[in-house]
């Protein structure tokens, strides 16, 4: 049987963490598929902190994981305010109208 | 045996991230992010980081995914006109993509990260017979990191005034109760007393 290493963690990492950026391209217009990838890209990078954080025995890559997850929380919570308030006014999600909003 | 299940929980990890750029229904996608979520949650608890693993659930699962999941279903948006140009950005997200993955698959190949040695010190990971992990994580994080966890807690704070600020909004038209101007009012503002004649009227 094949033994799991830190390898595995950081291919499935890597793996997600380009079907993240992939996903930003798919979906160009909807806003909220682009921010729903980019939460897996910060969960791809959280996986890379707390595989080596186990493999090299420190405790460090999970607090830091930890203060990630916090600004990926604060993150969706402002995008997700601004695009209530961009539809409210447009009524449309539509990624290539936000230019407008430069003043 | 935890091999196995490393491998089941990856894969479905993949699979559900591939179903969240894909599907058609953004509820569906939201559905399969929390997935993703909770499989890389049981991926971190293979590893042997439970309180991180718990932390994914609570916060992600329980507080960013049900935020998406309100945003979702409160817009109603037409969804079919905004996968038009699906097909029209696939070849430049596959391109894009495509030398993402065969950047880090040199990087996986090339065998750099060998044998990793334990580094020890201050913040080893302690055998969990002796300390859990979350106990752990705690002597490191409100000592070391005291400051690092308070601004994040004023970053959550900035978040949290922010998309008040952003979303609330006043209504024209619509009367409210004003608490201030009802408790500044003063008798003679608004009592008039006035001597009426017998058989005048005001």
């Amino acid at each position: 049987m094949l033994e799991v290493g830190l390898s595995h963690y950081l291919i499935l990492s890597a793996v997600l963490f380009t079907i993240g950026v992939f996903g930003i391209f798919l979906n160009r217009k909807n806003v909220i598929i682009i921010l729903m990838s980019v939460e897996m890209i910060l969960l791809a990078v959280n996986i890379n902190l707390v595989s080596f954080s186990v493999y090299l025995n420190d405790l460090v890559g999970q607090i830091f994981t930890m203060f990630i997850l916090t600004v990926a929380a604060a993150e969706a919570a402002i995008g997700l305010a601004i695009l209530v308030v961009y539809f409210r006014n447009r009524g449309t999600i539509a990624v290539e109208d936000i230019n407008m909003m430069k003043g | 045996m935890v091999n196995i299940a490393f491998f089941v929980f990856a894969a479905i990890l993949l699979a559900s991230a591939v179903r969240v750029i894909t599907a058609k229904n953004p509820v569906h996608s939201v559905l399969f992010l929390i997935l993703a979520f909770f499989s890389a949650a049981a991926l971190f608890v293979l590893i042997g980081a439970e309180f991180v693993a718990m932390i994914l659930v609570i916060v992600y699962v329980g507080a960013v995914a049900v935020l998406f999941l309100f945003v979702v279903m409160m817009l109603d948006i037409n969804f079919q006109e905004l996968r038009q140009g699906f097909l029209r950005y696939l070849p430049v997200g596959l391109v894009v993509g495509g030398i993402l993955a065969v950047e880090l698959g040199f990087l996986a190949a090339t065998q750099l990260i060998g044998p990793v040695e334990a580094a020890g010190g201050p913040t080893a990971i302690p055998p969990a017979s002796e300390l859990t992990n979350t106990q752990a994580i705690g002597h490191i994080l409100y000592t070391d990191y005291v400051y690092a966890f308070q601004a994040s807690g004023l970053i959550l704070l900035v978040a949290m005034i922010g998309a008040i600020v952003l979303t609330l909004r006043s209504r024209k038209g619509v009367r409210r109760q004003q608490i201030g101007q009802q408790l500044d009012r003063k008798r003679d503002q608004v009592v008039a007393v006035r001597k009426v004649p017998t058989r005048g009227g005001v």
